[in-house]
């Protein structure tokens, strides 16, 4: 029996979700490292920027209610943005003519890039955000989806910067499994922060109940475009991740799929808790992972091409008709251990 | 002069493709409240219909040697059969969920149709040559000559535009279905059944999306899994420009993106022209934001956007 008063008890147990989750993390990069398997550990790095980008949406997503397409966009900011500051120093002019004499002549650090592409997502999101967290409901989920469109389109001619839709390449392949399992415990342990600041409490108020909460006194646009200028930032730095680790990027590669496959995650693992995210980033990634090896073949049995593709979309739909609320439904981790339960109110269901 | 009427015909063509297909959403939109992404797949189903059952690299026609009016009828008939099942097997079991989660529905159920396309057909495009008459040119006047599809698309719009009014207007179904889209509770308290009505919806937008798809091949010629998609954000668009819900807004939605698109194409200087889809994503921002319940007003718009 653990008494469940002591102060730093208390602590653990508040905490224990974001724990859980981090240390699960850390046990998987380990055991993965420690097999020394050069393409897993490929898969588990992609896994953990695509956790980065799954954990921004679902601060913005589970918070908010409102469903966003237009995340990706920022994930696309945040990629050629690091390209600007780190890619190819002695090709930079032929790639990327059009920019500013600093840039040509400049690189910076990795972290200061990847941080640098971070915040400039955050300012592209706090310009379109603007406009767009003014919107509600269907119209703000189009509204996201249209601003992503006219974002890609964009990119992709802007041909003078981002070397328009042919490849900008070679990066530095400097993302790992440890480098990115750092990112993405700092983003779990920002959106664990974020639902339980004021700010999330306020976003979760007008999810479930719009003028209510207006009536309370919150400003439902400002708690929103808040919320979606925090989340860009971390969708950028992802992107800065994501070029790091594909070593090569085009702007084809933050389109519809990318979009797809971060939503899927987070559908499918639970689209209102913190564990659903992780949880479908994971389950996802080994789902993908397993009928991809299937495809190539075990033996003489072999998937059709393009099975992972089709078993991705399926799960997607029974999980949506079916149990829309993802695998976790939508809970927490629950603090495993008998006690009182009224100091723990926040590790209760928050749906 | 010639130059203005070429572009003249060119936007009324492209306008009315994107009508039809911004109707085949809006219809859905209207009694669902579903706005369906896997609309851009189901006219890519009906094009790869036309080469079934061959996936040879180079593909042979099958359905697509067919007697036109036989052809039609084909083409329509699996689309329309791939839009009921879609309405039986995914949509009827989301009928309670938000419209946004009914948006990923479709995208999910899209994202697998075009995968299952890749895995029959493999994901390169093929050639599928239809009625390479109608790519012609025709002489209307002296110095004028427009390609003989784009009459022909014009033509057909304007058929099934005025079938479809006859429809909604002159049969009791189409009743039914005006009702159901003005207010669906009411309608189904005052005795229409809300599942024949959405399954005439999804039967209506297969049959369009399955004509439409012979439009397209006919233009392009060319089969590729991802074929739907560009298009399918143009009908968005224009189901969002022209108001969700209205089905004459959906008309009106689309021959506004198709001109508009033609005219920035004419208009915009060199440099800005590759920037034109962006122009028009923008657009739809502003226009959501300025006049949310579209350019065409409906009594239950209010609400339902």
């Amino acid at each position: 029996m653990i008494e469940a008063n002591t102060p730093l008890l208390r602590m653990v147990r508040y905490f224990w979700p974001m724990v859980v989750l981090c240390i699960g993390l850390l046990i998987i990069v380990a055991a993965v490292d420690s097999t020394g398997d050069i393409i897993l550990a490929q898969t588990l790095t992609e896994g953990l920027v695509r956790m980065v980008m799954v954990v921004a949406l679902y601060m913005f997503i589970g918070n908010s209610g409102i469903i966003s397409f237009g995340h990706i966009a920022f994930v696309l900011i945040g990629a050629y943005a690091t390209a600007w500051q780190t890619c190819c120093p002695y090709t930079r002019d032929m790639f990327m003519p059009g920019l500013p004499t600093y840039l040509l002549n400049n690189s910076h650090h990795v972290v200061l890039a990847v941080f640098l592409a971070g915040l400039l997502a955050a300012f592209v999101a706090l310009i379109a955000g603007f406009a767009i967290m003014r919107l509600s409901g269907i119209a703000a989920s189009i509204g996201t989806f249209a601003f992503f469109m006219a974002l890609y389109a964009a990119y992709g001619r802007w041909s003078t910067w981002t070397s328009g839709g042919s490849t900008v390449s070679p990066m530095e392949e400097t993302t790992t499994p440890w480098s990115a399992l750092a990112y993405a415990v700092v983003t779990i342990v920002a959106a664990f922060f974020y639902a339980r600041s004021r700010w999330g409490l306020a976003l979760r108020a007008t999810r479930d109940d719009e003028i209510a909460s207006k009536a309370a006194g919150v400003n439902v646009f400002g708690q929103r475009l808040l919320s979606f200028v925090i989340t860009a930032f971390f969708c950028g730095m992802a992107g800065g991740l994501y070029a790091h680790f594909v070593a090569a990027i085009t702007v084809d590669s933050f389109y519809l799929k990318m979009v797809f496959i971060t939503l899927s995650m987070l559908v499918v693992g639970g689209m209102q808790s913190l564990t659903g995210a992780v949880v479908g980033v994971v389950a996802l990634s080994v789902v993908i992972d397993v009928l991809r090896r299937l495809e190539a073949g075990i033996g003489s049995f072999s998937l059709p091409t393009s099975s992972a593709e089709v078993g991705v979309g399926l799960i997607m739909l029974l999980i949506l008709l079916f149990r829309p609320s993802g695998i976790t439904g939508n809970a927490e981790i629950y603090w495993p251990f008998k006690g009182d339960i009224s100091s723990s109110g926040a590790m209760k269901r928050q749906s | 002069m010639d130059y203005a009427i070429q572009t003249i015909i060119s936007a009324l063509s492209l306008g009315s493709f994107y009508a039809l297909g911004a109707l085949g959403i809006g219809l859905l939109f209207s009694v669902l409240r579903l706005i369906n992404f896997a609309h851009g797949d189901f006219i890519t189903v009906g094009a790869y219909a036309l080469i079934v059952p061959s996936s040879a690299v180079t593909a042979t026609l099958l359905i697509g040697d067919f007697h036109p009016a036989l052809l039609v009828l084909c083409i329509v008939g699996i689309v329309v059969m791939l839009a009921i099942l879609s309405y039986f097997v995914v949509f009827q079991h989301a009928q309670k969920s938000s419209p946004a989660t009914m948006m990923i529905i479709s995208f999910a159920l899209g994202y697998t149709l075009q995968n299952i396309i890749v895995m029959i057909y493999g994901g390169r495009p093929k050639a599928a040559g239809i009625w390479s008459d109608l790519t012609g040119q025709v002489q209307i006047s002296s110095g004028v000559s427009v390609q003989l599809l784009q009459l022909v698309t014009i033509a057909v719009t304007w058929i099934l535009l005025i079938a479809l009014v006859l429809f909604l207007k002159r049969t009791r179904v189409g009743i039914q279905m005006r009702a159901a889209a003005e207010d669906f509770r009411m309608a189904r308290m005052l005795g229409v059944n809300g599942k024949n009505v959405i399954a005439l919806a999804f039967i209506l937008s297969g049959g369009l999306a399955g004509i439409m798809s012979l439009l397209f091949v006919t233009q392009t010629g060319v089969l590729k899994f991802s074929m739907g998609v560009p298009i399918m954000l143009f009908f968005f668009i224009a189901t969002v420009i022209g108001g969700m819900g209205s089905l004459v807004g959906s008309v009106v939605g689309g021959y506004s993106v198709g001109i508009v698109s033609v005219i920035l194409s004419a208009i915009l200087p060199e440099e800005l022209r590759g920037f034109r889809d962006t122009c028009v994503f923008i657009l739809v921002i502003i226009v959501l934001l300025a006049r949310p319940q579209g350019l065409v007003l409906t009594k239950a718009a209010k609400e339902r956007v």
